[in-house]
């Protein structure tokens, strides 16, 4: 899993690639936890950018859900952007959006 | 004409990737169109990675295998219809009904949102599980090939 990330306007931006699934998701939330621990306290928000997502199971859904209680704690609202159809589909049907809304 | 595959496997996480592919190219035969397969793709991950996470999680199993069977049915005209069994001899579930409920995991402290089962059920046309205390689990899912509008439908293949 590769992450890369840019901070811009007291916005950070997490854009994460290749498969989340139970396999890959302890190097991403390892990789995603580092970003978050240097830019949490900088950051006025946190967009998960999933343009570059060519797979999701409901391991994604527990990932994003983790990130976002990470820096819910910080007060720091959490959005995704760019969802392919499929990933779009998962995120709908268990309501990840109602936490972290789609820009 | 149907099409038979059966696919034995360790219930090891970096086997998901390849489960997972292996049922989708085993589904090319039907034709199916790129939202098809990645239903698919995804419903068979969930399944597999129960199998992974939660049938095996004790150390006492020996042998940790997970057995895929697809079998493939054919309409007389377009399309069809893409029968999946996934089985594991791990430690069952106690309560069945209870774990396909939206929301409901025993894992809740690894970041599992209990949603396996629910995207299952939505994502393929019928499902059943079947479990016993000590013995194992089966999954059985189907997926409906073909049922989407021509004209929206993008070929995988293409
Ligand atoms: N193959 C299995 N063997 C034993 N228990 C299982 C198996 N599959 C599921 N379970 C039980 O059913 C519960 C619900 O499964 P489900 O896939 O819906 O959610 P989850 O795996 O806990 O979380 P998620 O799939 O969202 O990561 C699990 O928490 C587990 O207790
Ligand atoms: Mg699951």
């Amino acid at each position: 899993m590769r992450v890369e990330s840019k901070f811009l306007n007291r916005i950070l931006y997490i854009r994460p690639s290749g498969e989340i699934d139970e396999h890959n998701a302890t190097s991403a939330r390892k990789e995603v936890d580092t970003l978050a621990e240097q830019y949490v306290t900088l950051a006025q928000q946190v967009v998960f950018d999933l343009g570059e997502i060519s797979f999701m199971d409901s391991t994604g859904i527990g990932f994003l859900i983790g990130r976002y209680k990470k820096f819910h704690r910080y007060g720091v609202p959490m959005y995704i952007a760019n969802p392919s159809q499929a990933t779009d589909k998962i995120l709908t049907v268990s309501g990840v959006y109602t936490l972290i809304p789609k820009i | 004409m149907s099409n038979y595959m059966k696919l034995e496997i360790a219930a090891k996480s970096e086997n998901e990737g390849f489960a997972r592919s292996a049922v989708a190219a085993f589904a090319l035969g039907l034709n199916p169109s790129i939202s098809e397969l990645s239903d698919i793709k995804t419903a068979v991950s969930e399944a597999v990675t129960n199998c992974v996470v939660h049938a095996y999680a004790s150390e006492r199993h020996g042998e940790r295998k997970i057995l895929i069977e697809c079998q493939t049915e054919k309409k007389q005209t377009e399309g069809g219809f893409l029968h999946i069994t996934i089985t594991d001899y791990g430690c069952g579930i106690e309560d069945v009904d209870k774990a396909v409920l939206p929301f409901f995991t025993t894992l809740s402290a690894d970041e599992r949102s209990g949603m396996g089962f629910t995207i299952m059920q939505t994502f393929m046309s019928d499902f059943s599980l079947k479990s016993e205390k000590g013995k194992g689990t089966i999954v059985k899912m189907t997926k409906e090939i073909g049922v989407e509008k021509e004209e929206v439908r993008e070929r995988a293949d293409a």
